[in-house]
């Protein structure tokens, strides 16, 4: 395996240099070792990997099909209700069940949906889409075919960009992008439950005929951490929209990996398909997985083969007979008598886009000076993993952020040091959301306003927001006069406490006269011991400096 | 695919080939509908199917083409429908469906169906709390026979 992973580190720049290190330390046991990944993008965003050889790299490549779910109250083709976790076939009509006899009527809400999520992705929205039935026997698909849109979808050659960040430091992010190659409009399947035991299968058809939106990416990308980071970000869009909850634990988002590997100039390998994937983390592990399976197979001797592709054929394919095809409008081409309800006006729609994460982040920035990777975890920390739940898109760290920001005279740049850090720690920590948080930003707003005034310290102020935190009910300032943490304003008393230390340490004053500056730290510390920290250590080391100088 | 281009043979001068003009029975037809597959073949350049598509096919319809007698219906019925490529369309958009000029109409997202489970259940043979039953997976048409298909025992 460590051979497989080694790396050519030609000219490929501190990357390389740093994962070669990583690489030669395997710290657990498992496929998975913590902080080493198997396989790493070099700055130029292509893979190289060496085989046992040493000698050719190879390059991966990953494409990826994501299905999103609708985010609507009836199905798409059907007035039955979309519903999670609901009694098994109680939320189905008889067209659901493909009973004979029944049509597809489209629902409106799921085609304003596609067309927002085409226009968020940049992509050109198809005023003329068509329908079709796409034929395969399975016991979830009554009717024996899914309607999809093959041909002609409702939005085609978009792109989604994403940022990543360089060796998992926060600090150097850099942005990517990949090309959607079109979004459709199809209908889900029922689910099945497979009872090994009694060989059966049963078949819940309540998913059956929800709308999804098919997203088809091309094959931009050459890991798993840039899947990760594109399905991250497109899941935030989704949520923003609202046209997808996109919540992954729930099925709502379902991503199929594509991964192939080739050498450099040499054509696409053959691509095999991870499918089942049920969080981002995984999704990543598995694509990683995927390349190293498929390089060591290569590198051994072996071939890949490709199993799920016989699904792929263009047989089976054929026009939806009982759907005209689907005309979008916008405010040139706008019918003049038609009734309004009956027109999706596109110009309308891309009126009234939310602004994207993308440009929120970047208004963060502007207009508040923080640096971009705090923009980007202020909008991201909602999907964390973790709390993959109904509630992440509510949540408003940005918001709280700003309202913060308001209330407090200190400047925003310090401000999002103590959201990041100390906030969102604690909400990490108690698995809570922004808006159960027992600190408001009203109260955290005050507690900064303390320090900025300079009447505590920012150790004491950590520990009062501790107090706060168990939401007693008290205000910052209760809570300083009663752990008495209020900063020493008496200079004086500063001045012989500053004496007192100077004395009591007489190597160390040496030290410190002999040139030795890092001395004055373990003084100033003392200092603050003998304050109970509620000395000021800026105006400490200055007192001590003045007295040491004398 | 193209199995037979009539068309060629047709553009080359000749006249296709009509229904056989008498019948069984004083039965009469509309006239649009052959009964059977037209009497005269033409001798163009024949493809046969090939057996790898014929194996797809028979794995995506789930059908058996028993014996040569159904291979080679399939081959006659492919034959027939080629016909329509007797039909110059230079330049003719595709027709999908008779309805193409008509509005595709469009429904409030209401809540208006579902919530009959005791009735759709209704007609199956076997249920179990609620559910459908049905085999486990899909069945390769070879496990349902316990014999190959006929493709498969000619290779």
């Amino acid at each position: 395996m460590a051979a497989v992973l080694a790396m050519v580190a030609r000219g490929c720049g501190g990357v390389w240099r740093r994962l070669r290190q990583r690489c030669a330390v395997r710290p657990g046991s498992g496929p998975f070792p913590r902080g080493e990944r198997a396989v790493a993008c070099n700055a130029r965003g292509g893979m190289m990997s060496a085989g046992k050889s040493g000698l050719t790299p190879w390059i991966p490549v990953v494409g990826l099909e994501i299905h999103a779910q609708i985010s609507s109250n009836s199905k798409l083709f059907s007035g039955s209700q979309v519903q999670f976790a609901a009694p098994p076939n109680s939320l189905v009509s008889f067209f659901d069940a493909s009973l004979p006899g029944t049509l597809p009527v489209l629902n409106r809400r799921c085609v304003e949906a596609a067309v927002m999520t085409g226009l968020a992705l940049n992509c050109h929205i198809n005023k003329k889409s068509l329908f079709d039935r796409k034929h395969y026997f399975y016991a979830d698909l009554p009717a024996g075919y899914q309607i999809t849109q093959q041909r002609v979808p409702i939005a085609v050659n978009g792109s989604l960009s994403y940022s990543l960040c360089i060796d998992n430091k926060m600090s150097q992010m850099v942005t990517k992008t990949v090309r959607i190659k079109q979004i459709q409009l199809e209908q889900d399947s029922g689910k099945s439950l497979h009872d090994d035991a009694r060989s059966q299968t049963l078949v819940d058809l309540n998913r059956a005929g929800v709308g999804l939106m098919e997203l088809v990416m091309e094959p931009d990308m050459c890991c798993g951490e840039e899947a990760a980071a594109a399905v991250r970000e497109l899941q935030l869009i989704l949520q923003t929209l609202g046209s997808s909850q996109a919540v992954m634990a729930e099925g709502q988002l379902r991503v199929d990996a594509n991964v192939s590997v080739h050498h450099p100039g040499e054509p696409y390998g053959v691509r095999t398909e991870v499918k089942n994937i049920n969080s981002i983390r995984f999704l990543a592990k598995a694509v990683d997985y995927e390349i190293q399976r498929q390089i060591e197979e290569l590198g051994n001797g072996g071939t890949i083969s490709n199993e799920t592709r016989a699904f792929d054929s263009k047989l089976g394919f054929m026009p939806e007979p009982n759907l005209p095809p689907l005309i979008l409008y916008d405010a040139k081409s706008l019918p003049a008598n038609m009734n309004h309800q009956q027109v999706i006006n596109i110009d309308w729609i891309r009126e009234r886009l939310p602004d994207l994460p993308s440009v929120k982040r970047e208004k963060l920035v502007e207009q508040y000076g923080i640096l971009p990777e705090h923009s980007f975890t202020l909008l991201v920390w909602q999907q964390d993993q973790n709390c993959n739940s109904r509630h992440s898109n509510e949540d408003g760290l940005p918001e709280f952020f700003e309202n913060v920001v308001k209330q407090t005279q200190m400047k925003p740049k310090k401000v999002i040091g103590w959201i990041l850090n100390d906030l969102l720690s604690y909400l990490k920590q108690h698995s809570l959301t922004v808006k159960e948080s027992p600190v408001s930003s009203f109260l955290l707003a005050d507690l900064l306003n303390l320090l900025e005034k300079k009447e505590i310290s920012s150790t004491a102020a950590k520990q009062v927001l501790a107090e706060l935190w168990k939401g007693k009910g008290k205000t910052p300032l209760e809570t300083v006069k009663e752990q008495k943490l209020e900063l020493l304003q008496d200079q004086k008393e500063l001045e012989q406490i500053c004496q007192a230390v100077i004395d009591g340490q007489e190597n160390e004053v040496m030290a410190i006269k002999a040139g030795n500056q890092k001395v004055l730290n373990k003084l100033i510390g003392l200092v603050q011991k003998k304050t109970q920290g509620r000395s000021n250590p800026v105006l400490v080391k200055q007192l001590l400096e003045k007295k040491l100088s004398e | 695919m193209r199995v037979l281009s009539l068309g060629r043979w047709l553009r080359a001068g000749r006249v296709p080939p009509r229904e056989p003009a008498s019948r069984p029975s004083g039965h009469r037809h509309s006239g649009h509908r052959p009964q059977g597959p037209p009497q005269e073949l033409p001798q163009g350049p024949s493809q046969k199917v090939s057996v790898e598509v014929l194996e797809h096919l028979e794995h995506l319809a789930l059908v058996d083409f028993r014996d040569s007698e159904g291979v080679e219906r399939l081959q006659k019925a492919i034959q027939f429908a080629d016909q329509l490529h007797e039909v110059n369309t230079d330049g003719v958009e595709p027709m999908d469906s008779v309805l193409e000029d008509r509005c595709l109409y469009l429904r409030e997202d209401d809540v208006t169906e579902g919530n009959c489970t005791k009735e759709l259940l209704e007609n199956a043979r076997e249920t179990v709390e609620e559910y459908f039953v049905a085999p486990p997976g899909n069945i390769p048409l070879v496990k349902l026979e316990g014999q190959k298909t006929f493709l498969q025992g000619s290779k």
